[in-house]
């Protein structure tokens, strides 16, 4: 089922939360909304959901407008951050919750909520309170229980946020198989640009109440759209006035054409990524990233005189040097110039 | 009886020596029917000695007493004052308007708390400060309020005095902050998200309340109602005034149990404050228990 999202605008105050968004999100694909935190993805995701009513704009459901509608007929399955369990029943109960309340017969209740709780492998937990289980197996669960109303669209704001780093990897990929099985048409809320990379078909950047750009992972990736962009889904540098990633900056030990000298300032060895600063005169240092390997072979010190330029099928953009820094920084949090930070 | 009592509070607070950190090997000695536990720190010994003391000597004794007090007369003479007419109604028409009363709070204490905490409303931290005033006024003062008001002199139409209307109304008055304020907290720490989750899964607003809501706050509302019926049962400053304290018709169990005592009989006024102690005591566990299965349930 398709979501048509039009000219959506809402304001908390004087805080514009969402201004004129619209996006299209195609019937069974699995979609994130990314971006930073308070950008206004987690509002958009309510607003669909009918949890939050927005001030102007549309919003349509497989085809039917869906804007007047309370959530409870929109069709909608939701997963929260913090799980949203129903603390006083079993985990069937939970799973069941949507059934029982529509008044489905009892043996066709159990049987889905049997199936479900294959699904999420949640089987031998049936009888289990919710505050007996970890995370990881409570947003399973609530999982579950948003698929047993066969929702049109499932909807997650930021389902792994709340769970530490090995249970969320884990989860990542059980969600993207998970969603091969269901072909629901998914969408979910994250500020973890890797995560979106990682289980999304299809990413929307939300950044201060807007849609900065719509596509793939792989054409965002390559095409940013902006600096904010292109700084958000990963860590940048600035090279000859552009703006590159620091894994696309090649080191040399003898100048070529085309390549701008500097001296090392810092090497930075993690596991097998080799962090590399220069000092580049006239100019903010620059990041690069090399392979163990490479640095062993190129044996670069600091002190040492380098040669740097834009290796082969780089993507690289025009730096506006008044505003990229300042909105980088704003952005993602990673750092422009000189030492290579890891994105969140 | 009041000193055996005395002799096991004085055992427990010398001789055993349980502290918190201790608890399971405190139960296990209580299975095994020993009283050795292990030693504690002086801080904790300390700690549960004052506790028992203090209660001991503010509600064990006194509760001994009068019950040590009733049991004196033995079955006999507890049966011939509660079979006393003018008794009987008393005692009949306390706990009927303690239970109605209790019922009343249960609803307009949990719609108030709800509209307390959900609602944003001009006056609102006023209203919350108001709740608390039936707690610190002097209940005779509340009576003669309620007199002034809603009695025959007063400027209202509302005319209830020496009616069985004007218990209602006095018990309502000083057992009102009992669930509001059991409920509210509880209401503030309640995750939204759980509604939200209800309501997307088809759940409307009465499906959210009854299913998810209701539940969580049971156990609170319970706790409320309990000391609303019990302070309900005790009351007496608030409606002796305006009730008229008449004979078969409005005369509650305290106003009865300060006749006998009145009068000279003692013992008499503690069977039926036995009485009374035993149903409110009665009247707690109960409530407990269904709180405690009413949040189980969904």
């Amino acid at each position: 089922m398709s979501i048509e999202i039009r000219n959506i605008t809402k304001t908390f105050g004087d805080f514009v939360a969402l201004d004129d968004v619209s996006v299209g999100i195609r019937p069974g694909s699995l979609t994130a909304l990314l971006g930073p935190s308070g950008g206004g993805k987690s509002t958009l995701l309510r607003i669909v959901a009918g949890l939050e009513t927005a001030d102007s704009g549309a919003v349509a459901i497989d085809g039917v407008d869906a804007t007047r509608l309370p959530p409870q007929r929109r069709g909608v399955g939701f997963v929260f951050q913090h799980y949203a369990a129903f603390p006083h029943m079993t985990v069937a109960r939970n799973v069941a919750f949507g059934l029982d309340i529509r008044h489905r017969p009892k043996d066709e209740v159990r049987a889905r909520v049997e199936e479900l709780l294959r699904l999420v492998h949640l089987e031998q937990f049936a009888d289990r309170m919710p505050g007996q289980l970890s995370g990881g197996q409570r947003q399973r669960m609530a999982l579950a229980r948003a698929l047993a109303v066969e929702p049109a669209v499932l909807l997650l704001d930021e389902p792994f946020g709340a769970l530490d780093a090995k249970v969320r990897k884990e989860l990542r990929d059980w969600l993207r198989r998970l969603h091969d099985q269901v072909h629901v048409t998914t969408v979910f809320v994250t500020h973890d640009q890797e995560e979106a990379l990682e289980v999304a078909d299809e990413i929307v950047v939300v950044s201060n109440g807007r849609v900065e750009q719509v596509g793939s992972p792989d054409d965002l990736y390559d095409s940013p759209a902006s600096e904010f962009v292109m700084s958000f889904l990963g860590p940048v540098t600035m090279l000859g006035g552009r703006l590159v990633r620091p894994h696309d900056v090649e080191l040399l030990g003898i100048a070529v054409v085309g390549s701008v000298a500097g001296v090392v300032e810092g090497v930075q060895r993690v596991g097998n990524e080799a962090r590399i600063q220069v000092g580049v005169p006239g100019a903010p240092s620059v990041a690069a990233v090399l392979t163990r390997a490479a640095l062993r072979d190129l044996d670069v010190r600091v002190g040492d005189t380098v040669w740097l330029r834009l290796a082969k099928g780089a993507t690289s953009m025009a730096a506006t040097p008044a505003s990229s820094p300042d909105d980088a920084a704003r952005g993602a949090g990673s750092v422009l110039t000189g030492a290579v930070s890891a994105p969140r | 009886m009041t000193l055996s009592l005395v002799d096991d509070a004085a055992r427990a607070a010398s001789s055993t020596r349980p502290g918190g950190a201790e608890r399971r090997g405190r139960m296990n000695a209580r299975r095994r029917g020993t009283r050795a536990a292990p030693p504690l720190s002086v801080g904790a010994g300390l700690g549960l000695g004052a506790a028992v003391i203090w209660m001991t000597v503010l509600v064990l004794l006194p509760l001994a007493a009068v019950v040590a007090e009733a049991a004196a007369g033995g079955w006999s003479e507890a049966v011939r004052v509660l079979t006393q007419p003018q008794t009987a109604a008393a005692i009949r028409l306390t706990l009927v308007q303690a239970a109605l009363v209790t019922v009343i709070d249960v609803v307009m204490g949990t719609a108030i708390a709800w509209v307390l905490v959900r609602d944003r409303f001009w006056g609102r931290r006023l209203i919350d400060v108001i709740i608390d005033i039936p707690f610190a006024l002097p209940t005779v003062v509340a009576g003669l309020v309620l007199l002034a008001l809603y009695g025959p002199q007063g400027p209202t139409p509302v005319d209830v005095a020496n009616t069985r209307v004007a218990v209602t109304f006095a018990l309502a008055f000083v057992t009102l902050p009992f669930v509001v304020r059991a409920v509210q907290p509880v209401l503030e720490t309640l995750d939204r998200d759980v509604e939200d989750a209800a309501r997307s899964l088809g759940a409307d607003g009465l499906t959210v309340f009854g299913r998810i809501v209701l539940p969580a706050l049971a156990p609170a509302i319970a706790t409320g109602a309990a000391l609303a019926f019990a302070r309900g049962v005790a009351e007496y400053g608030s409606l002796v005034l305006i009730s008229g304290n008449l004979a078969m018709r409005t005369e509650v169990a305290s106003v009865r149990i300060l006749g006998y005592i009145e009068g000279g009989d003692l013992a008499a006024a503690a069977v039926v404050a036995t009485v009374l102690l035993a149903v409110s005591l009665a009247v707690t566990l109960l409530l407990g228990a269904i709180g405690r299965v009413g949040g189980r349930r969904g």
